[in-house]
């Protein structure tokens, strides 16, 4: 790790920006050769906080400094144009210049930046060969696949050696199959690269594999910031249990319980004051009778949809606490999987995690 | 929106049978073809009266040549003035923010609502001898617009030019602005981006609304007349010499009519195919 980065992260920004009712305030810190996630649902701020970046919409407030240097400064009404900033990006839908050939797209960025003609080729084709793609020098975009693009675009953004790198859904535009291999390509340019990256994406999987840090906000706020694995084991809100697959219940701890509504469960860990309790669905088991045995969460809860889950079944319960149970075929036998049936739903204190709120 | 509306007036689409065959309602039909007779009688009444016996050597008479000659001339520097100016302007309507822009945008549309012969009046008031600004060149640099062929194309170029703006506007309003986003990402300033980006993108569109420029400017009739009069040689384009012939001799007005309706229309079909087809 860069000794340097431990005191001053490379991109340091308090974006706040907004368009009409919409507010965006994130703070961002972005290390030496760090690959964060920024990690929302639809109209969380994510593409409103990648163009406040790059410098396509202009910051309201808050400050964006990259390398040590004031890029953006509202309060001294200082801001600087996206063609000055060592800012590459790569957006969804790539934006290749359909004009150009696939050489002089990625050659670009080199010409605008001082090269001369002869030397921006030469670099672009060294990009090109390096993202594997050197046959393609002489195609247009509109001949390229949708991995190939993806490549391109990824190229001629690297190609200015952008001191922070953004991607914008850089693997939504492609099918599931090219997405696979294009996604174990780009961590591979990722980690060369020695900059900063930012990837902006609504897909926790894109995340979890590319990135080393994820930020994830909400209605232009953050709502948790971490590593994958504390993200995936403590989810702070509704949205980030959803992506990470877990049941997520705020409530009220006093040691090892955790009181959720009407609802008393049992916890592996000690806690007190306002806390979050979590289990995974397939923790979750459900009986027609009431049952007992070893220390468990047991509640009565009702049916109220069920849909396939890979191998499994998910089902959707009502009752004292909302919640989504996976159980197999063979356990779905014995229970009558109706909307509206009541059963008995079961939590190993083992499995159910809490930790506090604050 | 009007600006695909005239890029398509001028270049009519290829009729299609409908799968499915169905039946078109005669309301609809009795006045389509109506409309489309109306369009096409009076070119076939000027290829019916036309003297085909005496064709060649009225064609080859030095008058005409010379006439068609100007006309060309003119109409293409018009277009060169109007393409030089009229695309910066439109880029202005199309991108730039700035107060009063919807009042400079309905000030480019006046020469097209304008009777030409109000605007070769207005012409010759400001670029007249005694005009508010011909004064001026006149006396600085001996500078005389009016009844030259610099003033053909300074007429024909003022009835022309809005139809150059209104497509190009209309293109680059069409056109992805995030490609110049991209390109500023990598480094262009906003005049490269122009240079580099926007302009090939929008060629199509400066293309469409060069010929209808163009031929918007081989027609001009009342505002040239007015501001630069009907010299032979000097002045008088195609439409000028039939308005003149009309008063003489009708046959020799059927011919330039029907030189000018060839050539305009070679040309249009010649280009329509390898510029405005969009991709």
């Amino acid at each position: 790790m860069d000794h340097q980065s431990v005191t001053e992260p490379l991109l340091d920004a308090h974006l706040v920006a907004g368009r009409g009712a919409f507010h965006l305030d994130v703070h961002l810190h972005i290390d030496v050769g760090e690959v964060v996630a920024l990690l929302g649902p639809n109209g969380a701020g994510k593409t409103t906080a990648l163009r406040a970046l790059a410098g396509l919409d202009p910051l309201a407030a808050g400050h964006l400094t990259l390398a040590g240097v004031d890029l953006d400064r509202p309060d001294h009404r200082r801001w600087t144009p996206p063609e000055r900033r060592p800012i590459g990006v790569v957006f969804q839908d790539y934006l290749l210049f359909p004009h150009l050939s696939t050489l002089d797209n990625v050659a670009f960025g080199p010409r605008r930046r001082g090269a001369d003609r002869r030397t921006a080729r030469a670099h672009a084709h060294t990009w090109l060969t390096r993202v594997g793609l050197a046959e393609q020098a002489r195609r247009r975009p509109r001949q390229l696949s949708g991995g190939q693009a993806q490549r391109v675009a990824l190229a001629r953004a690297l190609a200015v050696d952008p001191t922070l790198l953004l991607l914008d859904e850089p693997l939504a535009a492609l099918d599931a199959r090219t997405r696979l291999d294009t996604r174990a390509e780009l961590q591979r340019h990722l980690g060369d690269h020695r900059g900063a990256t930012l990837l902006v994406t609504h897909d926790p999987l894109d995340a979890l594999v590319l990135a080393d840090r994820l930020v994830i906000i909400e209605h232009g706020r953050v709502v948790q910031e971490g590593d994958a694995a504390t993200i995936t084991a403590q989810p702070r809100t509704d949205y980030v249990a959803r992506l990470v697959g877990l049941n997520l219940h705020r409530g009220h701890g006093d040691g090892h319980s955790v009181r959720v509504g009407d609802l008393t469960l049992t916890a592996a860990d000690r806690v007190d004051g306002d806390a979050f309790v979590a289990f995974a669905p397939s923790a979750v088991a459900l009986h027609a009778t009431r049952p007992d045995g070893s220390p468990r969460n047991t509640w009565p809860a009702v049916i109220v949809g069920v849909q396939r889950h890979g191998d499994n079944l998910r089902v959707q319960l009502g009752g004292p606490v909302t919640a989504a149970a996976d159980i197999t075929p063979a356990a779905a036998a014995h229970l009558r999987l109706a909307p509206g049936q009541a059963v008995w739903a079961a939590v190993k204190a083992a499995e159910t995690r809490a930790y506090p709120v604050g | 929106m009007p600006v695909t509306d005239t890029t398509e007036a001028a270049v009519p689409a290829p009729r299609r049978r409908r799968a499915g065959n169905r039946r078109v309602p005669t309301a609809l039909l009795v006045p389509a073809l109506l409309g489309l007779t109306f369009l096409v009688l009076p070119l076939l009444g000027l290829l019916a009266r036309a003297p085909w016996t005496t064709l060649p050597q009225r064609l080859t008479e030095p008058g005409v040549l010379t006439a068609l000659r100007l006309s060309l001339q003119t109409a293409t520097l018009a277009t060169l003035v109007c393409v030089t100016l009229g695309v910066p302007l439109a880029w202005l309507l199309a991108r730039a923010e700035f107060p009063g822009r919807r009042l400079v945008r309905a000030l480019v549309t006046v020469p097209l609502v304008l009777p030409p012969v109000v605007g070769g009046v207005a012409l010759l008031l400001v670029f007249g001898r005694r005009g508010l600004l011909g004064e001026w060149l006149d006396t600085t640099f001996g500078l005389t617009l009016p009844f030259t062929t610099t003033g053909v194309v300074l007429a024909e170029a003022f009835v022309a030019m809005p139809f150059l703006v209104i497509a190009v506007e209309g293109a680059l309003r069409g056109a992805d602005t995030r490609y110049e986003e991209a390109a500023a990402t990598l480094g262009a300033g906003r005049w490269t981006t122009f240079t580099h980006v926007t302009l090939p993108l929008v060629v199509p569109g400066i293309a469409a609304g060069a010929v209808l420029c163009w031929a918007r400017a081989l027609g001009e009739f009342g505002a040239t007349i007015t501001f630069a009069g009907n010299y032979p040689g000097r002045t008088q384009t195609m439409p000028l010499a039939v308005y003149l012939a009309l008063e003489t001799d009708l046959q020799a007005a059927i011919v330039l009519s029907l030189v000018l309706l060839t050539v305009s229309v070679a040309i249009l079909a010649g280009l329509r195919d390898r510029w405005i087809t969009s991709p």
